[in-house]
């Protein structure tokens, strides 16, 4: 498990669109870059972002090498019922995690 | 027998105004300034822009691409894109992709979006390999393409070879 950090409003009014920024601690590593010994450091990265909520995919993204390591991603939604996000990071070495964070929509 | 041709003499040469010459270089500038960025688009960044475009035309505006003309670390440069879009079913952003010009890879990151985004604004951070241009570009639920090409210079580069 990485250490992950979701940050968004606890609150929102129905039909607001709220910020939600995410950060997650991986190397990313490109796969381009050489270690100590000269030999090519195998690629690890984290290639699919996705947010659901209230049943859907509300937001997605993909990542590339170029993406810096410990990987943020700020994105918005628009607050339509109370209740959990789940955001899931998946990567190279079957690399997955999955966070929830609550909303309260009033 | 050979062909006798008539020299020229220094004072012969047709006078091209000075200032016609300057007219012409300035002229010259402007065009380099404003030019399309999509067709002299470095060919490999060309090929990636065509390819998210898939045959729609690729129209500059309603999209923005915020980053620092000038990055000091090339490790993790911060970026936004926005898009001029009021996010509803029927007019949306639907996705949103970065490119670049000199990093070892093309894409640097794709947003998929729709109408429950609330907000067409996205934000990350990037490595930038060198000084080079980055193109941010949309498609719209009406299946326009949208985009905003930045020039940055990078003074520390991120590591690429160690």
């Amino acid at each position: 498990m990485s250490r992950a950090l979701i940050t968004m409003p606890a609150t929102a009014k129905r039909g607001d669109a709220i910020e939600i920024r995410t950060l997650i601690a991986h190397p990313m590593e490109t796969g381009y870059r050489r270690g100590d010994d000269g030999h090519v450091l195998p690629r690890n990265l984290i290639r699919r972002f996705a947010c659901r909520y209230d049943g859907e995919t509300v937001f997605e993204a993909q990542l590339y090498p170029a993406v810096a390591a410990n990987p943020l991603i700020v994105f918005s939604t628009r607050a339509t019922v109370s209740g959990a996000l789940t955001f899931t990071w998946e990567g190279d070495n079957g690399f997955a995690q999955t966070e929830t964070a609550l909303l309260t929509v009033t | 027998m050979i062909a006798c041709r008539p020299t020229m003499a220094p004072s012969d040469i047709p006078a091209v105004p000075r200032r016609r010459v300057l007219q012409a270089v300035a002229a010259f500038g402007a065009w380099v300034a404003v030019r399309p960025a999509v067709g002299d688009a470095p060919p490999e960044l060309g090929a990636a822009i065509r390819a998210f475009a898939d045959g729609a035309p690729v129209q500059t505006g309603r999209i923005t691409l915020e980053i620092a003309p000038l990055v000091e670390n090339g490790n993790a440069v911060p970026i936004a894109v926005v898009v001029q879009s009021p996010m509803t079913d029927a007019d949306h952003v639907r996705q949103i992709a970065v490119y670049n010009e000199k990093n070892p890879q093309r894409d640097v990151i794709v947003f998929n979006l729709g109408p429950r985004a609330g907000r067409a604004r996205v934000a990350t951070r990037i490595r930038l390999a060198t000084s080079q241009r980055l193109v941010a570009l949309a498609r719209m639920s009406d299946g326009s393409v949208w985009q905003h090409a930045v020039d940055v210079i990078v003074t520390l580069a991120a590591c690429v070879e160690s």
